[in-house]
């Protein structure tokens, strides 16, 4: 649609908000696979509260705010052999590189992290060529 | 205060996901498919995220944070092989599918049960990897 891109606007400027609430409010970097992460590997014990209510906040504003947008919001695959090792592949590589899209992405660009800036490439590049393997050459996806 | 502000910020970043379309994992793999019909919003997301990101680090330099303590320390601008390898998978899964930790959680209310396949896979990957952590630290690469 035309005006998705104001929308994606929006959106990303609330998503800062929320990075940015996070951080100067409570210190810490908003960082999806971290706060997760840390949850089920143990390391995030001492904080546990603060992320299950963080997580909280993640799903259940969407449920709140979905009534009041149109249209479908995923077209998310069916099928679990796709499912499953995606699932698996985002857990281990934004584990092992310690960040994902907003931890890395967001939270690492925008302090001009050296760290952030090169994970964000690897990690489109890769999606870039699995784009091009797995759609445009093999037509899998 | 830490509890509820922890709530804002992770409502405000779903929020901000669902209405972004970043939920939707059509307009995630379409804006990686360069050579299919690309679609730029992920770009103007980034952007429009990145503005008060930046505006905020910069805060960090004069104040602590709202509830005391220090801020959280980034880790040292070393990019070691995990950094690369990690990104390199995360990269492929988020391709395969169009869906990465953040949105996949905000999509928990309507993504159904292929949603939380893929979530149950993704923490069982994330309890793995220090395992695969520590593997990849203790072998160093063959000459």
């Amino acid at each position: 649609m035309e005006h998705d891109w104001i929308l994606g606007l929006i959106g990303g400027l609330l998503i800062g908000l929320g990075g940015a609430v996070y951080l100067l409010g409570n210190g810490r970097i908003m960082g999806a696979s971290g706060i997760v992460g840390g949850l089920v590997d143990g390391t995030g014990r001492s904080s546990w509260v603060e992320r299950v209510i963080f997580i909280a906040g993640l799903v259940v504003l969407p449920a709140l705010i979905l009534p009041f947008l149109s249209g479908s919001q995923t077209h998310l695959t069916q099928n679990p052999a796709l499912l499953i090792p995606a699932g698996l592949l985002v857990g281990i590589g934004t584990r092992l590189a310690n960040g994902c899209t907003s931890g890395h992405g967001v939270c690492g660009i925008s302090r001009l992290s050296l760290r952030g800036i090169v994970a964000t490439l690897i990690y489109v590049l890769a999606g870039v060529i699995t784009m091009i393997v797995f759609r445009q050459t093999l037509g899998w996806i | 205060m830490r509890l509820f502000l922890a709530f804002i910020a992770g409502g405000l970043f779903g929020a901000g996901l669902l209405i972004s379309g970043m939920t939707d994992t059509k307009k995630l793999q379409d804006w990686l498919d360069i050579f299919g019909d690309w679609d730029p919003t992920l770009t103007f997301v980034m952007g429009g995220a990145i503005i008060p990101m930046a505006v905020a680090w910069r805060l960090t330099k004069t104040r602590a944070p709202l509830v005391g303590g220090d801020f959280q320390t980034p880790q040292e601008p070393k990019l070691e092989r995990k950094l690369i390898l990690g990104s390199v998978l995360f990269g492929l899964g988020w391709g395969l599918v169009g869906l990465c930790p953040g949105p996949t959680l905000a999509s928990l209310s309507f993504g159904g049960w292929a949603n939380i396949t893929f979530i149950l896979a993704m923490l069982v990957g994330m309890i793995v990897t220090p395992k695969i952590g520590q593997y990849i630290d203790t072998n160093p690469v063959a000459e």
